[in-house]
């Protein structure tokens, strides 16, 4: 049946309970029970938790066949700890695997043989990249692989929809009992706010790390009464690329151009006003927006109240200025934010849960004024595609794209009109991650559309003399540059299941056709 | 137009179309490698023909590797790949040959 995006959706998918999407906000209100984990006690004194090897912390941890084990991606593409774990996992001969992570990578290419030699059979994760999104969309994955926002991930681990057996959680620092932080060690990552709620549903929950420290290692971000083992080792991953140099900021004319229009659409709304709420995404015209937006806060003389998201050195900046009186951070993208987590006080670390689950009693998220946001499609109906490539490849993250979406008043999405031939602003895009009635404005070097769903908005743009256009205008004058695009040929069989934020059914992406001329 | 050598125009930049053309016996062999197949793959394949077509050549193994060039591109990086096998390098027909 067509589900509220006018996707189609295959019925054999809508079963045990999985229903079609039926508009943001539907399940707003629902109750649910939370499920909790088996926990083994440790009543008796003992020393430590730390065993000599991952090997042996999986045989302690008792994995078998068809278990489901978990990671995070603070490491991003630094991270050694997923190989691993599964080099380990595969040398015992376990099979039928299924890893839920918070994001996998093309550091994680390693993954994509365990998949084609079918000893991963299921992936849950809230971005696909490199290798495994291509086997993944060839259809190499023996089940669909379940995309989620990052909230969407906590509500369905929460709710019990994925069963995590064992955690696996990288950290830069543990004692000998499982108190875990992001900073203090040698690859340090700042915060562990996606593994907070592994380590709190997991039955299982293995901390991995390469700097050992004193007991206690305070202030934790996991902590040691959810820890059943601490494994160190050499290496939890490559510290250039976990913290990388902050971005520089972007010289590209066009980058600025739009970042300038972000700016401005931002001080035309009525939500700019002293102690609004920001984020922005950390590519190249979302980060420049900063620069815009610092003169406009002095000129008003505003502050922003605070700041979420994924933290980079522009927001760093505006909280040491004072014009940001607080940071609450849920992943770090640059040494900058990782020093700033560590020793600002007005810089706090907090859960994805805490950031943007539609499954608790009200996250960061819901509080939200504003933000700017990329996207690799946006189509006239105003959904947004950030997982999927022009060629139908699984190559992105929807991350907390549809989360904030969802959540802020004034939601900015910001992209170039055209990338080389590809048109951005298109008829339809390839997979829905974020449904159009959570958009609100789309900048593009070609002018900005308002969603008709926000009169308010539009009569303040208009008002404001901003280069206002319809989304089909830009639609048709991207296909005037570029020609209007073949749609893209797949197979009917389903190799992932895009899950909107309440766990309905907001998309589906099927096996690639390769293309024959 | 008859090819009497093998020629290449273009880059491999991003937006731009590195095209390669020699001599064939029968009729155009044309392959075509692009990042942006599956939606454009036709057009650009169509966009060759065409503008091969026009400038009369008739026999020709065409190579395209396409980084996302637009229309315009493809044309004139075949046109310039042509007039190269065929030994032109004066009097080009600037903006474009036209029939």
């Amino acid at each position: 049946m067509k589900n509220a995006v006018n996707r189609e959706i295959p019925d054999e998918l809508l079963q045990n309970g999985r229903k079609p999407f039926m508009g943001s906000g539907y399940y707003d209100g629902a109750e649910h029970q939370k499920v909790a984990p088996v926990v083994r006690a440790r009543e008796k004194s003992f020393e430590s938790k730390v065993l000599p090897s991952i090997r042996e912390a999986i045989q302690q941890c008792g994995m078998k066949d068809g278990m489901t084990i978990s990671f995070h991606h603070h490491f991003r593409e630094g991270d050694y700890v997923i190989n691993m774990v599964m080099e380990e996992v595969v040398a015992l001969g376990i099979k039928d695997v299924t890893i839920a992570a918070s994001s996998v990578g093309a550091a994680h290419d390693p993954v994509a043989e365990y998949i084609e030699q079918g000893i991963v059979v299921g992936l849950q994760t809230s971005g696909i990249r490199g290798k495994i999104g291509e086997a993944v969309s060839n259809g190499k994955l023996k089940t669909p692989a379940i995309l989620r926002s990052h909230g969407g991930r906590v509500r369905a681990i929460e709710q019990g929809e994925v069963h995590i057996d064992i955690a696996f959680i990288g950290a830069p620092t543990s004692d000998c009992y499982g108190n875990a932080r992001g900073v203090g060690g040698k690859s340090d990552c700042g915060v562990l706010s996606y593994a907070m709620v592994d380590a709190q549903h997991a039955d299982k929950v293995v901390v991995i790390t390469d700097t050992l420290v004193d007991f206690p290692n305070f202030p934790p971000s996991i902590q040691a009464v959810n820890v059943d083992y601490v494994v160190v080792v050499d290496a939890i991953g490559d510290p250039k690329k976990i913290a990388t140099k902050a971005a520089r900021m972007s010289q590209d004319p066009r980058d600025l151009m739009m970042a300038e229009y972000c700016a401005k659409v931002i001080a035309a709304t009525p939500y700019f006003k002293d102690g609004f709420s920001f984020q922005t995404g950390a590519g190249g015209p979302s980060l420049a927006a900063n620069r815009f937006l610092e003169p406009m806060l002095l000129e008003k003389n505003y502050k922003i109240k605070w700041i979420i998201g994924g933290i980079t050195k522009p927001a760093v900046d505006l909280l040491n200025k004072g014009l940001v009186e607080t940071i609450v951070d849920a992943q770090d993208f640059d040494i900058d934010s990782v020093r700033s987590v560590q020793d600002n006080p007005r810089h706090f670390e907090i859960s994805t849960s805490q950031y943007a689950s539609p499954g608790n009693k009200g996250a960061f998220v819901n509080k939200l004024d504003f933000v700017i946001l990329a996207a690799l499609e946006v189509d006239t109906d105003f959904n947004v595609n950030v997982i999927t490539g022009s060629d139908g490849v699984l190559r992105g993250a929807p991350g907390g794209h549809p989360d904030t979406a969802a959540g802020a008043k004034c939601t900015i999405i910001v992209t170039p009109l055209v990338r080389g031939r590809m048109p951005t602003i298109c008829e339809r895009v390839v997979t829905v991650t974020t449904p159009g009635e959570c958009v609100d404005v789309v900048v593009t070097d070609y002018g900005i559309a308002v969603n008709p769903r926000r009169p308010d908005l539009l009569a303040a743009l208009t008002e404001a003399g901003l280069p206002l256009k319809t989304i089909e205008e830009l639609k048709n004058e991207a296909y005037q540059i570029v020609g209007v695009p073949d749609q893209v040929e797949f197979y009917d069989r389903v190799v992932a299941i895009m899950e909107a934020r309440d766990g309905s059914i907001l998309d589906v992406v099927r096996q690639t056709k390769p293309m024959k001329l | 137009m008859k090819l009497i050598q093998t020629a290449l125009a273009g880059t491999l930049e991003s937006s731009d179309a590195q095209v390669t053309v020699e001599n064939a016996e029968n009729g155009i062999e044309i392959s075509i490698e692009s990042n942006v197949i599956n939606q454009y793959g036709r057009q650009i394949k169509e966009t060759v023909l065409e503008t091969l077509d026009r400038l009369g050549v008739e026999n020709a193994r065409v190579k395209v590797v396409d980084k996302g060039a637009l229309d315009c591109t493809l044309r004139a990086r075949v046109e310039c790949a042509v007039f190269r096998a065929c030994g032109v390098d004066k009097d080009y027909p600037w903006g474009g040959a036209i029939r």
